[in-house]
């Protein structure tokens, strides 16, 4: 994959930063072993596609979210943010179809009122954390019930599903693919190649890095502290947009139950990626990996039976504790080994 | 100063040719040193001498590479993480290591709670701190929370923390570097009630003056060697500061040049106010150097950051070349060619997990885009030229900046001050905590900068510094200009004058003192 080129040509510097830079990826090779010796079934073309286009809600998602924890914030309301995106374009297409009928024109109205919603949301945790000086933590607890209730009430407590005509248009979003590549995973390839490009290769991903690394340095080096992080939050939300847009047709409705536990997902493959939870230091293809990681495991249970698929969550809670161990293991050799 | 104990008596904490390495940094060479029950026993040398590594050592917070350590007639290894403090070892840190919002009988007896079933036995400790704050003639109410005192108030409580424990030994870094004259001399009767109660003091300090009158005996290091181990008696000022540098000072400063009388003025303050500080009114000339000396929380650090829009003012007018600059962030008077360097290397100055370049760069990170992108090569280019500009040393660029030693971390922040190419800088404290060498040569470059026809304010707490660099020199005190010195006048009596308030100058004269 192209965003772990860096990881490669960083490796021949040196043992030490193997474990952490290298890390992610060898434990996605394992499991990718591990899942083929359990059933080979689990490399199969079509097995393989469904990993993928399911990793992407999560990945795209988590990618948003490397930016905000690399400059110190934290955003739990995305998966509420989802939700409530999710059931706001149900309804505005669903409206939309009633005076204008069923058109490309419904769907792409949809599309536009996803993404101002998701930018706006995303302001609004960008705003109350940096102008109101609220801690992100509060701020995004505080909006992830909002969005919760506010999709329970507009569900009235049940389901929101897109009108049929409506979904039969926007169905290929989701399931159809372009040089046998479903469109979902070419929303999650781009959106990790552009974020790449943002963390590495710009002033403003040098800039998350060093507002999270210290925010005073970074004041005094005339950073507009403020501005970047609003950014971060805007970033979240127009990747949780994307994550929604290409969510809603896959089962065409949203209820209270969608996006349930996401921000704890995207936030899981973060730090499994290798990203620092308190902030300073991101790493986009780390958070691609491990988003990729989290669904494979929920994979390889589905397909074999050694382990209840009940005990998806428990599986990857291990593998999340199991992951920022190893991390602050490597971190404290390398410590040994300079002393 | 009198005989606190007499040389019959055995040490009560000794350490034998003690040497420690980091890595392959050598920072000890067989140091022996000992402390008598009753002594006060002074630690001196340049940062990086390796004071507080040997403190470390001494309270078993390092373990030595090699050589012993011997308490009470025993050869011991002492516990790691402060444990030694149950042995009577006892460390007050520099930044006083208390939770601030617990109570100062909440402090005291942290981690030793008296309890009873389970239960915190509140009242008995309540009295029992009440206890230890009457014996040290401290009038701190118990309940008070820690980040309501004075940082004076919080080290008494960091004391009485030692008493508790019956300290035996208390080691004190730089104590005194934060209080003011007065609390100073509230400090200083508080060491002596120890050292009659048979304790017995280690400490370090920067204060010659301080060292002569509290020290029973000094020991000077320098570069991790143990020059040498005298009774104070035998010293003077001079030839301590002789043995700390071991080379004559002379050259230390370059010549100055003065600017010419007619140099187009480049800053210009006119009664500026801001949180601290009030009534600041000064020029400065293309090619000047202009001095900020005064007390520390004078106000010095306010009104630079007051100027660059750090903090925002409260009344008054910043002009630079003539034009207004009522700054609101740094970036505008960062474009409007002024500079400030801050004082706070480690804080607020350099990203210490980061590497050399995106220190040097982050200031000026937009210079180094091509079509919107971080452009490597120009950034690579722009640590080369600083390299060799500053002679920063470091094996390898991308080494984190933290890992650096004190010296080239200060230059490479010069570095990263200079890349924004400005008309005007403002240097806090720009040689803290390095070595001499270092400390010549940043003195050097300062005066090539304004020779260059940079205008240039240092601010500085030595006054060594202020009177070998400058031209003129602005003496704070209490947030208000107390006087401006020029020539002849730039003394350390003169400067220590209106610094302490003795003398005052000019407008300033209806306050009261």
């Amino acid at each position: 994959m192209t965003v772990s080129v860096p990881e490669a040509q960083k490796a021949p510097k040196g043992f030490r930063i193997d474990l952490k830079t290298a890390g992610p990826l060898l434990a996605l090779v394992l499991l990718i072993i591990l899942g083929y010796s359990l059933n080979p079934a689990f490399l199969n073309e079509g097995n393989v596609t469904n990993l993928l286009t399911r990793s992407a809600f999560i990945g795209i998602i988590a990618v948003g979210a490397t930016f905000v924890i690399t400059a110190g914030g934290i955003d739990l309301s995305v998966g509420s943010m989802a939700a409530f995106i999710a059931g706001m374009m149900i309804l505005i297409m669903n409206a939309a179809v009633d005076s204008w009928g069923a058109s490309l024109a419904t769907v792409l109205l949809g599309i536009g009122c996803s993404l101002i919603l998701g930018i706006s949301a995303g302001f609004i945790n960008g705003f109350l954390t940096t102008k109101a000086k609220i801690e992100a933590f509060i701020v995004t607890l505080g909006t992830m019930g909002i969005y919760r209730s506010l999709i329970t009430y507009f569900a009235d407590g049940g389901t929101l599903s897109l009108n049929n005509g409506a979904r039969e248009i926007y169905r290929p979003v989701y399931y159809d693919s372009f040089l046998r590549i479903p469109y979902p995973v070419w929303v999650f390839i781009i959106v990790a190649l552009i974020g790449w490009i943002l963390m590495n290769r710009t002033a403003f991903g040098r800039y998350c890095m060093a507002i999270g690394s210290n925010e005073q340095v970074a004041r005094y080096s005339a950073i507009k502290v403020d501005r970047i992080r609003t950014w971060t939050y805007v970033l979240q939300g127009l990747c949780v947009s994307l994550a929604t847009i290409i969510y809603v047709p896959r089962l065409g409705s949203a209820s209270s139950a969608t996006g349930v536990l996401w921000e704890l997902e995207a936030i899981a493959a973060v730090i499994i990626g290798g990203t620092v939870l308190k902030g300073g230091f991101g790493r986009i293809g780390g958070t691609v990996i491990g988003a990729l990681i989290l669904t494979a495991i929920g994979n390889i249970l589905n397909l074999t039976d050694i382990i209840s698929n009940y005990l998806n969550g428990a599986v990857q809670g291990i593998i999340i504790i199991a992951a920022v161990y190893l991390q602050r293991g490597s971190l404290t050799s390398k410590r040994k080994k300079a002393e | 100063m009198s005989e606190g104990a007499g040389a019959a008596v055995p040490p009560i904490l000794s350490a034998h040719r003690i040497s420690k390495s980091f890595g392959e940094i050598p920072v000890l060479f067989s140091i022996d040193f000992d402390i008598r029950p009753g002594e006060v026993h002074a630690i001196i040398g340049e940062n990086g001498a390796g004071k507080s590594t040997l403190i470390k050592i001494l309270s078993g917070l390092e373990q030595p590479t090699s050589g012993t350590i011997t308490y009470r007639g025993q050869q011991v290894t002492l516990p790691p993480n402060g444990e030694a403090a149950a042995m009577g070892i006892v460390v007050i840190h520099q930044e006083l290591l208390l939770a601030e919002h617990l109570t100062v009988a909440d402090s005291i007896f942290l981690g030793r709670e008296m309890q009873s079933g389970g239960f915190l036995k509140l009242k008995e400790m309540r009295a029992e701190a009440r206890a230890i704050l009457d014996t040290l003639h401290v009038n701190i109410d118990p309940d008070t929370r820690i980040h309501t005192l004075s940082v004076a108030d919080k080290q008494m409580v960091e004391i009485a923390k030692a008493i508790s424990q019956d300290a035996r030994v208390i080691i004190m870094d730089e104590p005194t570097a934060v209080l003011s004259v007065a609390e100073t001399r509230t400090f200083f009767e508080q060491i002596r009630r120890l050292t009659a109660q048979g304790v017995a003091i280690v400490f370090i300090s920067h204060k010659l003056d301080e060292i002569m009158e509290l020290a029973n005996r000094v020991t000077v290091l320098r570069d991790g060697q143990l020059i040498a181990t005298v009774g104070t008696e035998n010293l003077t000022p001079d030839s301590i500061a002789q043995m700390m540098v071991g080379r004559e000072l002379s050259n230390l400063y370059p010549p100055k040049h003065e600017p010419d009388v007619d140099s187009e003025v480049m800053l210009s303050v006119r009664d500026l106010s801001a949180p601290g500080i009030s009534g600041i009114s000064f020029d400065l000339k293309r090619g000047e150097i202009l001095g900020f000396a005064g007390l520390i929380g004078s106000g010095r650090t306010a009104v630079a950051e007051a100027i660059v829009g750090l903090t925002r003012k409260t009344n008054g007018s910043v002009t630079v070349k003539g034009q207004p600059a009522d700054f609101t962030d740094v970036s505008k008077s960062v474009a409007a060619g002024l500079a400030y360097m801050t004082k706070d290397r480690k804080g607020r100055g350099l990203l210490l997990n980061a590497g050399l370049t995106p220190n040097l760069t982050l200031l000026t990170l937009k210079k180094h885009l091509k079509n919107g992108f971080l452009d490597g090569s120009s950034e690579t280019k722009a640590l080369e030229r600083a390299v060799r500009r500053f002679d920063i040393r470091a094996r390898d660029p991308s080494v984190p900046v933290g890992k650096l030693s004190g010296g080239n971390q200060q230059k490479l922040m010069l570095g990263k001050t200079m890349e924004s190419e400005p008309d005007i800088v403002i240097m806090d404290e720009p040689t803290r905590g390095i070595d001499v060498g270092t400390k010549q040569q940043i003195y050097h470059i300062i005066a090539a900068l304004a020779a260059e026809g940079k205008a240039i304010i240092v601010i500085s707490s030595e006054m060594q510094e202020v009177i070998g660099l400058s031209h003129r020199v602005v003496v704070m005190r209490q947030g208000r200009m107390a006087g401006m010195l020029e020539g002849a006048e730039i003394t350390e009596a003169e400067i220590m004058r209106y610094a302490a308030g003795i003398k005052q100058g000019g407008e300033d004269d209806r306050l009261s003192a």
